[in-house]
């Protein structure tokens, strides 16, 4: 999905502010955030980690860049509880006015009318999988990636799309997320990992001796 | 950009609503989230990388099974699971520096690192890291020659990636044990070298 999430290589959002000593949980309510997506699996309404990554996908894209990382994370465990009936917005959005929050300010769900059923058990704790074919390339082998995005969840970066890169490991086949997002089964694949040059990527702006590695699955690939 | 501050007053009170919708349900308690707190606090953190590297620093053989099969070496010291499927280990030389970033959203070794810090997660970070990791380090204080090979590591599946710093060499006398005390958070990462 061509969403705000996909960030590599956007420009414009300015120096990395750093905090010195950041604790791990900066209030309360952040801690409160990681054990409802806890609970929103055992609730039934979160099956798998690439759900919940599309989840947050699909919030609201202001949200996304304002309500920081836990925010962003209540923008994805909300989505999964309404869209599986556990809570609604309108009783989620009375205790908001009755705690003294303001009932016009933007909200990061977006639950879907219609969302993707994912009823889901995976087959092992770990996302490795054995398949019975071979992988497609070897480490060494030239690649190609895709040229285009799609409207689902992917997990190969726009600013990867459409370039050539070396294969420098072969990971066995994994759970494929583009497929497991939606639900529509585990559909494991290769996984490899793929180095790009950075005049590859960036062309006559890459900074010199530059090399980008990322993970990307076999349907993510041809042979250039 | 930094995500801190007073835009975080709605989410804030939106997910203590949600924390009382769901205690209401029965599918939370407020001990569950003083389960994470401590668990992230006290049990899951840097320190877990820190003696990762300083047993790699300290012994040999060990280093050579972290770089072979991160997954298995880090597990030989009881660490493992949170987000970390399968790990790998890229080590610093003098004329290679590795560098690790999620663009899509924001994948780190928990099992070794515990919770990312929230420039990691951040914008700014997750942007440039894979565009301009020379200019980001700068402003970490980390200043490496052109002829330094930078490999930068985009977390965009399951795999999760260590850096291996370098140990420095005024350090050569020390034991497995002070070691750990001179293996920082941001070398794992790959934004300062020790």
């Amino acid at each position: 999905m061509d969403g705000i999430h996909d960030m590599g290589g956007r420009q414009g959002f300015g120096p990395v502010t750093v905090e010195p000593d950041e604790p791990a949980f900066h209030a309360r309510w952040e801690a409160r955030v990681f054990a409802m997506l806890r609970a929103a699996g055992a609730a039934g309404a979160l099956s798998n980690s690439d759900q919940f990554r599309h989840a947050i996908e699909r919030i609201d894209p202001v949200a996304y860049l304002t309500h920081g990382y836990y925010g962003r994370w209540l923008g994805g465990v909300e989505t999964l509880l309404v869209e599986a009936g556990v809570v609604t917005r309108a009783e989620l959005d009375a205790r908001v006015v009755a705690r003294g929050g303001d009932p016009t300010a933007r909200v990061a769900a977006r639950p879907s009318v219609a969302p993707d059923r994912v009823d889901y058990a995976p087959a092992a704790t770990h996302a490795g999988r054995v398949v019975a074919h071979a992988p497609r390339f070897a480490v060494g082998a030239r690649v190609l990636t895709l040229a285009h995005g799609v409207g689902g969840h992917t997990r190969l970066p726009a600013y990867a799309r459409g370039r050539t890169g070396a294969v420098t490991a072969v990971h066995g086949a994994w759970v494929f997320p583009d497929s497991n997002a939606h639900g529509r089964g585990e559909a494991p694949q290769y996984l490899y990992t793929v180095v790009f040059d950075g005049r590859a990527l960036w062309g006559a702006e890459a900074e010199p001796a530059t090399r980008i590695h990322l993970d990307l699955f076999e349907p993510y690939l041809e042979a250039a | 950009m930094s995500d801190a501050g007073d835009s975080e007053r709605e989410p804030s009170i939106r997910a203590e609503a949600l924390e009382a919708l769901l205690i209401e349900r029965g599918l939370l308690t407020t001990a569950d989230v003083d389960a994470v707190v401590e668990q992230y606090n006290e049990r899951i953190g840097p320190l877990n990388g820190a003696r990762v590297v300083a047993r790699a620093w300290s012994d040999p053989a060990y280093r050579a099974r972290l770089l072979e099969d991160g997954t298995a070496a880090i597990a030989e010291l009881g660490f493992g699971g949170a987000q970390t499927d399968k790990l790998v280990v890229v080590p610093n030389t003098t004329t290679v520096h590795n560098l690790v970033v999620c663009t899509l959203c924001s994948c780190y070794p928990w099992a070794v690192l515990g919770l990312p810090p929230r420039w990691y997660k951040d914008p700014a970070y997750r942007s440039r890291a894979v565009r301009e990791p020379r200019a980001l380090l700068r402003e970490f204080g980390l200043v490496l020659a052109d002829h330094v090979e930078i490999r930068v590591w985009d977390s965009s599946a399951e795999v999760r990636y260590l850096v291996l710093p370098e140990r420095p060499a005024p350090l050569a006398g020390l034991d497995e044990a002070a070691l750990v005390a001179h293996v920082t958070r941001d070398a794992m990462i790959g934004v300062a070298r020790p």
